[in-house]
């Protein structure tokens, strides 16, 4: 596997040129990312959140951070959970609508989270180590959809 | 007593979790390994032992941020904690703000342009360079897309080189990921002093 495979340079599209040569001087950040990546979408001890559902909510932060093509690959893994990827769902039918408005409050609108967000889902039930979970993932996907957005801007419209 | 700070500041908060920490006294064998418990380090930040619940997570995620943020090469070190800092303000993570405003206070030695920051925001009075990597860290910060091609042209106009730009990209970046860990999960506080 080269950096070109890693799921981060494949939603970008670089695939070498002039943007290629810069992100190889970083290579061991685009692996130390995709490493990264494998931890919170399909970690040894996953929790209560399954890797579809991982899959799926990762999916959902790329599609709402406007990424179709890093949110289709993340998509690709999230088997029965699918739906949750899909904005318009708000997790009801799932029985994880308290788990999605935290995701999406996470994501887009970091800045406006209390410790009432954190005690509702407590509330709900979810165990403070699955708090620190939902959080690394939806946190890691927020960084890796901006890496994704500045990489297409480095290449250009041309690119 | 603490009370929670609101206002930007260099002066770093105390970080109090909204979850419990992992209990070291009770900690698996990974999570020590993650944390680098020894019988000379028994010192863990609160911080650490909240993140030490998702340990893949934290094994990983400690050599990408210093790869980001220390690696030779590239954009300055002063300059990547701009990047920082801009993904912290739009975030509101004031003791990521707090942490990163003072490390580029000593690396420039000068407390100049983080004070224009936290004074006057994104109508900071600030040289030709560091205004097009603020806004461009801010944009980026605030959506994915918010940045454009325009802000690109800027940055490249403002003289910085293709591996200056990544390291934009990604140590602002970065920090929606770090604010994401530290302004969601806990509280930044100050210990009041009995009068």
């Amino acid at each position: 596997m080269t950096i070109y495979d890693t799921t981060t340079l494949g939603a970008a599209g670089v695939t070498g040129g002039r943007v290629g040569a810069a992100v190889e001087t970083r290579a061991n950040i685009m692996e130390a990312t995709q490493a990264a990546e494998d931890a919170v979408l399909a970690p040894n001890d996953p929790g209560a959140f399954p890797h579809p559902l991982r899959a799926a909510l990762a999916a959902r932060v790329a599609a709402l951070g406007g990424e179709p093509a890093l949110a289709e690959r993340h998509a690709a893994r999230a088997g029965a959970s699918a739906a949750l990827a899909d904005p318009a769902q708000d997790g009801t039918d799932q029985g994880l609508s308290h788990l999605v408005a935290f995701v999406d409050k996470v994501a887009n609108d970091t800045r406006n989270i209390a410790a009432e967000d954190i005690a509702g889902l407590q509330t709900a039930g979810v165990a403070d180590a699955d708090i620190v979970r939902i959080c690394e993932l939806v946190a890691f996907v927020a960084y890796q959809l901006r890496v994704v957005a500045g990489l297409r801007l480095m290449q250009g419209a041309a690119a | 007593m603490s009370r929670v700070v609101h206002k930007f500041t260099r002066t770093v908060p105390t970080w109090q979790p909204r979850v419990t920490p992992v209990d070291l006294q009770q900690a698996t064998k990974e999570q020590l390994e993650a944390l680098q418990v020894t019988p000379s380090n028994t010192k863990v930040s609160a911080y650490v032992l909240t993140l030490a619940h998702d340990v893949e997570s934290l094994k990983v995620r400690s050599p990408l941020f210093n790869a980001i943020m220390y690696d030779s090469g590239g954009m300055s070190r002063a300059e990547r904690e701009i990047g920082a800092l801009a993904a912290s303000m739009v975030n509101r993570c004031i003791y990521c703000a707090a942490v990163h405003a003072d490390r580029h206070a000593k690396l420039e030695k000068d407390t100049t342009v983080t004070d224009e920051l936290f004074a006057k925001g994104e109508n900071a009075d600030l040289s030709q360079r560091d205004r097009a990597i603020f806004d461009f860290a801010r944009k980026l910060s605030e959506a994915p897309t918010g940045a454009t091609e325009d802000d690109m042209a800027t940055l490249r106009e403002a003289g910085l080189t293709e591996e200056e730009i990544l390291d934009l990209i990604l140590s602002s970046s970065l920090f929606g990921w770090a604010n994401r860990l530290m302004h969601v999960l806990g509280d930044p506080v100050r210990e009041e002093v009995p009068a």
